[in-house]
């Protein structure tokens, strides 16, 4: 019983990560109906970069409250320029052209990125994992019984940094005028042009918007997971996108429902099987999605117009 | 070249019984001659049997990404089922021999059932794969087969009997510059065949619009799962051959670098071109032998070499981008090479626009 409670928890934390990230999917997709191929890689950057600002920072002031925030501000900053850039010119050129254009485009800048921070020139960082600063010193927050269930301090903290960075994003869309040009844009985007919606500006913002959840994400991930490494965001990248298929590509709240469920599963598996099938859990669940719920759990069924 | 469906125009050279047979002979007699010739060499035998290889991969790859529309970034793990199911088979068999026969042609016909072993077990996994995959729009196969790539990778990097990740060693060596360049010729044979046919009509209505294809009683998902198959079992065949000239196979053989790497010999060939994606595949893999060559003979530094090597690959992300942006159609677009030779050469009537 104890272990079914550990690994809830477990699960649950990992799960809210996948949840950041796949928020990042899901609006691209809804605004664009482009899956964003590069965006596990934007992350992998973001966590680049907070690694740096890590070590500029130094152990001491890495760990206060406000080095820990720069962190973030910081890898969050510069991802949501690495997204400006990514859309202006590389898909905005594209956005007319057959949609086949812009997916090898994705899957070009995901590639170029991911080995590109392989290499070991000058400042880029090779290939070889590293080590994450603790910028959060590893406690224990709650022990239960004799240490059969425990929640760490940074279990605790993640959740609510992706609670708040989800709420926040959620009064975004709903509740903004911003956000009711994005759903109008996700909606019909020659339609909203014509209503007088700045479109350009409205998916500008959205990939800001994604890449930035996307560097918070992985900031949280390596503190969880403790290492970087180039190749972080194929992976963690492919089991969000996994997580906003199964909630439904393009809904919100299906999103973080389904990167619950995946980081769930994904636990539950490894815990009652072997570490090693990790890989393979978000895969499989994607192949039994595609074949019985290709739509997701919230996800419409939309006829496709000629 | 192959011939394919002569249009009525062209004076018949040949009798029409003979038309088909004649390319195989042709064909049979040149890799028997430069069989024959290369038997010196190794050097030449091991970059000629990567660049027969390469052409398998792209040319099978096109029918997938080119003809077809949809696009597969998971080739590698195809592979490595062919390599894998073929090294196995091949590894079973190493200290059997058919009696009666030569021991060449005994090695040969062992290596041709290990080889066609490795592709059927690469056309099941395709059509696993594909099916639930094709069944959607074109976009979620490239993340399925990305995923399955990759965990094909772990599956054997965990797997003790596939030597895990260390690879499978003792492979019996038996790949000979005719096999590696006679699955080529059927290769291009079977994407040209198919290029023509009335099922690779439709796959091209599949890939210039899906919903026309459909409406025009296109059974779109049959037609996408069966080119997947197709151009899976001829990745099995190339990984097969790849097992059968490369000391060890080991998982990282079959990464997704070695899917990248098909997929821009086949965009940079040109989408829905054989001969562009043999062209393409051709040079991408003498120049960087070649880059490699040169900087081995300029500087006794090899680490140098092998920054340069390591600069591949976010050079071919960064084509791939710039290839979208300047030229989407890729080199030949969907023409094959004699629809662009210069005027004054003769010219072949066009089969397919």
């Amino acid at each position: 019983m104890s272990d079914f409670i550990q690994h809830l928890i477990n699960g649950i934390a990992s799960g809210t990560i996948y949840a950041l990230i796949a928020l990042g999917y899901t609006m691209v997709y809804g605004v664009l109906k482009l899956i964003n191929f590069a965006h596990g890689d934007v992350m992998m950057v973001g966590v680049y970069v907070g690694y740096a600002t890590a070590f500029q920072l130094g152990r001491a002031a890495r760990t206060t409250l406000w080095g820990v925030l720069a962190i973030f501000l910081v890898a969050m900053a510069a991802c949501a320029l690495i997204g400006f850039l990514i859309e202006r010119f590389a898909y905005r050129p594209l956005r007319d052209k057959p949609r086949l254009t812009a997916l090898i485009t994705a899957i070009g800048i995901s590639f170029a990125l991911s080995y590109g921070f392989q290499l070991d020139f000058g400042p880029l960082p090779g290939a070889a994992p590293r080590a994450f600063p603790e910028v959060i010193q590893p406690t224990e927050w709650l022990v239960l019984g004799d240490r059969e269930v425990v929640v760490w301090n940074w279990q605790v903290i993640s959740l609510l940094i992706a609670a708040a960075l989800m709420v926040g994003l959620q009064y975004l869309v709903f509740r903004t005028r911003f956000g009711r040009a994005m759903r109008a844009v996700s909606f019909d985007h020659r339609v909203a042009g014509l209503m007088g919606i700045p479109t350009d500006r409205v998916i500008a913002v959205t990939f800001m918007l994604g890449s930035a959840l996307a560097a918070g994400a992985g900031i949280l991930y390596a503190i969880k997971d403790t290492s970087v490494q180039p190749l972080m965001g194929l992976y963690v990248g492919l089991k969000a996108f996994v997580a906003a298929v199964v909630g439904g590509i393009g809904n919100v709240p299906g999103a973080m429902v389904g990167a619950l469920l995946l980081g769930l599963i994904e636990e539950f598996v490894v815990g009652y099987t072997a570490s090693s099938w990790r890989e393979a859990v978000a895969f499989g669940v994607l192949i039994l999605v595609l074949l019985f719920k290709p739509e997701g759990l919230f996800g419409r069924v939309a006829a496709e117009k000629v | 070249m192959v011939e394919s469906a002569a249009p009525a125009a062209t004076p018949a050279l040949l009798p029409a019984w003979a038309r088909g047979v004649t390319p195989v002979v042709i064909a049979l007699g040149a890799l028997a001659f430069a069989q024959w010739s290369s038997g010196g060499s190794p050097f030449f035998v091991y970059i000629a049997s990567v660049v027969g290889v390469n052409c398998i991969l792209a040319v099978s790859l096109n029918i997938v990404n080119g003809m077809t529309g949809q696009f597969s970034i998971g080739h590698a793990g195809f592979m490595a089922v062919g390599a894998y199911t073929a090294g196995k088979i091949s590894l079973a068999f190493a200290d059997t021999a058919v009696a009666g026969v030569p021991v060449v042609a005994s090695d040969q016909l062992f290596l041709l059932i290990s080889l066609l072993a490795g592709g059927t077990g690469a056309a099941l996994f395709g059509f696993l794969v594909g099916l639930p995959s094709l069944r959607l729009r074109g976009d979620y196969l490239a993340i399925v087969t990305l995923g399955f790539g990759e965990i094909i990778r772990v599956i054997v990097q965990n797997t003790p009997a596939l030597g895990a990740a260390l690879g499978l060693s003792g492979i019996p060596q038996t790949s000979t510059l005719f096999m590696v360049w006679f699955w080529v010729f059927v290769t291009v044979l079977v994407a040209r065949r198919i290029a023509h046919s009335s099922h690779g009509r439709s796959l091209w209505a599949i890939r210039e619009d899906e919903v026309a294809a459909e409406a025009m009683g296109v059974d779109t998902t049959a037609y996408k799962v069966r080119s997947f198959v197709i151009s899976s079992f001829f990745a099995g065949v190339a990984g097969g051959l790849f097992a059968h000239f490369i000391p060890i196979i080991n998982p990282n053989s079959f990464g997704f670098v070695k899917s990248m790497e098909v997929v821009v010999m086949v965009v940079a060939g040109g989408l829905g071109s054989t001969t562009g994606a043999i062209v393409a595949a051709v040079a991408l893999t003498l120049l960087p032998e070649g880059l490699r060559t040169a900087f081995n003979a300029f500087s006794s530094d090899p680490a140098l070499a092998q920054k340069a090597d390591q600069i591949r690959m976010p050079i071919y992300g960064l084509l791939l981008v710039v290839l979208m942006l300047a030229r989407p159609q890729g080199l030949f677009g969907t023409r094959e090479v004699w629809d662009v030779l210069p005027r004054w050469l003769p010219r072949r009537r066009k089969g397919v626009a």
